[in-house]
C-alpha cells in the first residue's frame, strides 16, 4: 500500500499551486466572477499549457493520462483559489463522457481539441423533477428519418454560456425513472432551436436554462450505445463527485486555516479570542473534519478509477455525506468564529463558506448520498 | 395548567386577526412571505397604519403612545403578526431608543423624539458595535469630548442597519478613561446630516445592502443631546439590550417559515412523488418542528411567569440561542428543499416588482442567500457563544 502521490503529481500540484499564489488572489477573482464570462480565456490557455486539461485522459490523446488521482491535485488547488474557469465542466463532466463513452472518432477529434485548449464542452443534465436522480429523464430524442429531434429543458448547467458544444443525457425510450432507454447526444452550442438563459450562481460561478426546442442531431451525435447511457454517466458523474470532494478538501483547508489566523489575531476582552476553550475546540473539529474529508476524498478517487461498482457507490457517496457534515462544522463555524465579518461580500470567508455550502448540493446533497450508501449492497 | 386562551384574550385574537386582515398590504404580505426585499415605504407606511389605530408601540407607557396590553395580549399580537406574515418594524426607534428615553430621558427629550418615533417619520440607527469592539462592546473607542456645550465626537461605528436610511443616530461613546472600561460610556444622541458624518454600505454575503459602517470625524452634537447622565452609559445600553429581546425567540415567524417549507416541498418533485413525501425529508422537518414546539412551549412559560410579575431573567438568553438555531435550520431545509435551483442568483428577480420568469420554483433564488444572511442571527444582538456565557454565569452560577 502507498497512498502518497507519484513524482511527477507532486510537480504539478506545486507548479499549479503556485500559478494560484502569484495569478489567483482573491480581489482578481471576485473582478473576473462578476464581470464577461465570469472567468478568464487566459487562464484557461495557461491550464492548457501546463496539461491541466489532459489530467485524466489517456496519453494517446494527448493527456497525462493520471485518471482520477490526478483530478485529487487539480481539484485541491481549484478548492483553495476558488478557481472559476470551466474545469469541472468541460474537462471532468464532458471530457470524461467522450473518453469513456466516445468512439474512437469522436476521441480523436474532441479529446486534443479539449486537452489543447481550443474546444469548451459543458453536461446538461439536471431537470426540475429529477431533483438529484439521474435516470429521472423527461427530455426527449426522438428517430427522424435517420436524424434525432431533442425536445426539453435542461437547468442549471454550468458553463454552458462559453461552451462550443453541450452534451446532453435524453431518453430514447421507456418512461421516465427507468434506467433503460437513456442516450446521450452531442450539439454545437450554436445549433438552430436551442436557447439559452444564462446567468450567476450563488458561488460566483456560471450557468445556463437550455432549452431544446426540436433541435435535429445526425446519427453521429449519438454518443455511446443507443439508450445504454445511464451506467456511463452514473460512473462519470461519480467521478465528478469524487473530485468536487477533493475540491471541498481545498476549500476546507482554507476556512480552517484563515479561521484559526483569525481566532489568534482577534482581540477582545483584552486577548486573543484564541485563549477561549470553547473557540479552539470549534477549530480542533474543523480540523478533524479536514483530515476525515481528505482521507475519504482519497478513498472515492481510489475507488472511482476501479471497475467494482458498488464500493464506488460506497466511497463516493460517503466522500459526499462527509462533505455535506463540513457545511455545518466548517462552513457554518467559520462564519460563527469570524463574527460580523464572517457575513461580509468583502471578506473571502464567505465566498469559501458559499462554495463548500453548494458543493453539497451538487450531485446530490448528503440526504441523497446517506441514502444511496445505504442501499449499495 | 390551561393552554386555551381566557374569552377575552379570545376575543382580543380575533379582533387583531380581522384588523391585519383588513389593514395589512397584501402586496407586503407576499413580498415579506417569498423573502423579497423591502423598500422603506413598505415600513413607513404599515407602521403609520398601526399608529393611526394606536397598537404601534405595545411596549411604551399608555400616556406616551402605548397600549395598556398585558404581556398575554402582547404575546397574542406577536402570534398573529408572525402568522400573517406581518413586517418586522423597525426596532431602533420603537423598541431600542423609546423605551431607554422613557427610563432615562427628560421630559424635553421625550417630548421632542417620541412622537416621531411613533409616527415612522424619523428613523434612528444604532451607534453600538465598533470593529475592535464586538462581543467585548464594553471596549468601545468612540470618542465624546466635552468643549463647552458641544460634545465632539471621533471614532466609527459598525453594523448600522438601515444606517443609510436613518436620520439620527444613538450610540455609545467614551466620556472618560476610566479603571473600569464600563464606567466612561455615555449614551448621546446624534443627526446623520451633521458635518463630520459619513455612511459607508457594508455588502452582506447575500449581495444586499442593509448594513453600514458609520465613520465619525469631529461631529459636533450639543451637550443636551446626552440621554442619562454622563457616564450612565452602560447601564443603559444593558438595559436597551434588555429591550432588544423581546419575542426574541421568533417563534410566530418560524411557524410561518415551516410551513413555507411544506409548501415548496409539496411544489418540488422527487422520485416521481411530492418532496413531501420523502421520508428522509419529512423527518428533517419533524425534527424542527419538535425544537421549535419546545421553543414555543417555553416562551409561553416564560409568558406565563411575565404575567404572574416575575421578572424573565436569563430566560432571554436561552431564547435567543434556540430561537436563532431553529430559524437557522428552517433556512437550510428552504434550500435544500429547492435542490439544484438554489444555485441561481439572479438579482433583479429578488427585487420588488420582477415581472419575469422565475427559474425553477418561483421562491428557489432568495433560498440560498437567505440561508447565507441568516448566519447573522447567531451572530448579532450577543453572539450565541455570548449568550452561553451569560446562562453559565447567571444560572448555573459556573
Amino acid at each position: 500500500m502507498n497512498l502518497e502521490f507519484s513524482e511527477e503529481m507532486v510537480m504539478l500540484e506545486d507548479s499549479l499551486n503556485k500559478f494560484i499564489e502569484n495569478e489567483y488572489d482573491f480581489e482578481t477573482r471576485q473582478k473576473l466572477s462578476r464581470k464577461g464570462i465570469g472567468y478568464s480565456e487566459g487562464h484557461w490557455q495557461n491550464f492548457a499549457d501546463m496539461g491541466l486539461l489532459g489530467v485524466p485522459f489517456d496519453e494517446q490523446y494527448g493527456g497525462f493520462g493520471f485518471g482520477q488521482i490526478g483530478l485529487i491535485v487539480v481539484m485541491e488547488a481549484i478548492g483553495k483559489g476558488l478557481v472559476l474557469e470551466p474545469y469541472l465542466a468541460s474537462v471532468i463532466l464532458a471530457g470524461q463522457l467522450i473518453q469513456k463513452a466516445g468512439d474512437e472518432a469522436q476521441k480523436e477529434t474532441l479529446l486534443p481539441a479539449l486537452i489543447g485548449g481550443d474546444l469548451k464542452m459543458a453536461f446538461a443534465y439536471v431537470e426540475r423533477q429529477a431533483r438529484y436522480n439521474l435516470s429521472d429523464i423527461e427530455f426527449k430524442a426522438e428517430q427522424v428519418e435517420g436524424q434525432y429531434r431533442l425536445t426539453g429543458h435542461k437547468s442549471v448547467v454550468f458553463n454552458a454560456e462559453t461552451a462550443d458544444k453541450i452534451i446532453v443525457s435524453a431518453r430514447t425510450a421507456g418512461e421516465a425513472l427507468s434506467n433503460e432507454g437513456v442516450s446521450l447526444f452531442i450539439v454545437d452550442k450554436n445549433v438552430a432551436g436551442l436557447a439559452s438563459r444564462d446567468y450567476e450562481t450563488v458561488d460566483g460561478l456560471r450557468a445556463s436554462e437550455l432549452t431544446f426546442d426540436g433541435v435535429m442531431v445526425g446519427a453521429d451525435a449519438l454518443i455511446g450505445t443507443l439508450g445504454d447511457a445511464l451506467p456511463v454517466i452514473e460512473r462519470v458523474i461519480d467521478s465528478a463527485t469524487a473530485a468536487i470532494s477533493a475540491e471541498a478538501v481545498g476549500v476546507v483547508t482554507q476556512l480552517r486555516g484563515k479561521t484559526v489566523e483569525y481566532l489568534k489575531t482577534r482581540r477582545q476582552f483584552g486577548k486573543a479570542i484564541s485563549v477561549f476553550q470553547v473557540l479552539q475546540h470549534r477549530a480542533v473539529d474543523m480540523f478533524m473534519a479536514e483530515e476525515q474529508l481528505r482521507s475519504l476524498s482519497y478513498l472515492a478517487a481510489i475507488r472511482a478509477g476501479e471497475n467494482d461498482d458498488n464500493e464506488r457507490v460506497k466511497s463516493v457517496s460517503a466522500a459526499k455525506v462527509y462533505l455535506g457534515d463540513c457545511r455545518s462544522v466548517v462552513a457554518e463555524q467559520a462564519a460563527q468564529l469570524h463574527g460580523g465579518i464572517g457575513v461580509t461580500d468583502e471578506l473571502d470567508v464567505a465566498h469559501y463558506v458559499k462554495r463548500l455550502t453548494m458543493l453539497n448540493t451538487l450531485f446530490g446533497d448528503r440526504d441523497y448520498h446517506l441514502q444511496r450508501f445505504s442501499t449499495a449492497a | 395548567m390551561d393552554l386555551n386562551y381566557s374569552p377575552e384574550e379570545q376575543a382580543f385574537q380575533l379582533e387583531v386577526r380581522e384588523f391585519l386582515n383588513s389593514k395589512y398590504p397584501k402586496e407586503v404580505q407576499e413580498k415579506v412571505a417569498k423573502g423579497i426585499a423591502l423598500k422603506k415605504d413598505d415600513y413607513v407606511r404599515w407602521q403609520k397604519t398601526l399608529n393611526d389605530k394606536g397598537w404601534v408601540a405595545p411596549g411604551w407607557p399608555v400616556e406616551y403612545g402605548g397600549t395598556g396590553w398585558t404581556p398575554m395580549q402582547k404575546y397574542i399580537f406577536e402570534e398573529e403578526c408572525g402568522a400573517a406574515n406581518c413586517l418586522r418594524l423597525v426596532a431602533f426607534g420603537l423598541v431600542m431608543l423609546g423605551p431607554v428615553l422613557l427610563e432615562f430621558g427628560n421630559e424635553e427629550q421625550k417630548q421632542k423624539y417620541l412622537p416621531d418615533i411613533l409616527k415612522s417619520d424619523i428613523w434612528w440607527a444604532q451607534g453600538y458595535s465598533e470593529p475592535n469592539a464586538g462581543s467585548d462592546l464594553a471596549s468601545l473607542q468612540t470618542k465624546a469630548e466635552k468643549q463647552g456645550d458641544y460634545y465632539i465626537i471621533n471614532g466609527s461605528k459598525t453594523w448600522a442597519t438601515h444606517g443609510h436610511y436613518a436620520d439620527k443616530m444613538f450610540a455609545l461613546v467614551r466620556t472618560s478613561q476610566e479603571d473600569r472600561k464600563q464606567k466612561g460610556i455615555s449614551f448621546l444622541l446624534l443627526d446623520m446630516n451633521d458635518p463630520g458624518v459619513t455612511v459607508d454600505p457594508i455588502v452582506t454575503v447575500d449581495g444586499m445592502h442593509v448594513v453600514n459602517q458609520v465613520f465619525l470625524d469631529n461631529v459636533k452634537v450639543p451637550v443636551e443631546n446626552l440621554v442619562g447622565k454622563e457616564g450612565e452609559g452602560w447601564t443603559i445600553a444593558k438595559y436597551l439590550l434588555q429591550h432588544e429581546r423581546t419575542n426574541i425567540a421568533q417563534v410566530p415567524r418560524s411557524k410561518a417559515q415551516v410551513k413555507r417549507v411544506k409548501a415548496i416541498a409539496s411544489q418540488e418533485m422527487y422520485n416521481d412523488k411530492p418532496l413531501i413525501e420523502d421520508v428522509q425529508f419529512r423527518l428533517k422537518i419533524a425534527e424542527v418542528e419538535v425544537e421549535l414546539m419546545a421553543l414555543e412551549m417555553t416562551s409561553r412559560r416564560v409568558l406565563s411567569k411575565l404575567s404572574a410579575g416575575e421578572p424573565p431573567g436569563s430566560a432571554s438568553s436561552l431564547l435567543k440561542v434556540k430561537g436563532t438555531e431553529v430559524q437557522q435550520a428552517i433556512t437550510a431545509l428552504l434550500m435544500e428543499a429547492v435542490g439544484y435551483y438554489g444555485f441561481p442568483y439572479v438579482k433583479e428577480t429578488m427585487t420588488d416588482g420582477w415581472q419575469g420568469d422565475p427559474i425553477g420554483h418561483e421562491e428557489a433564488v432568495m433560498l440560498a442567500p437567505h440561508y447565507f444572511d441568516w448566519r447573522k442571527t447567531s451572530i448579532y444582538g450577543g453572539s450565541n457563544e455570548i449568550q452561553k456565557n451569560i446562562m453559565a454565569k447567571a444560572v448555573l452560577g459556573l
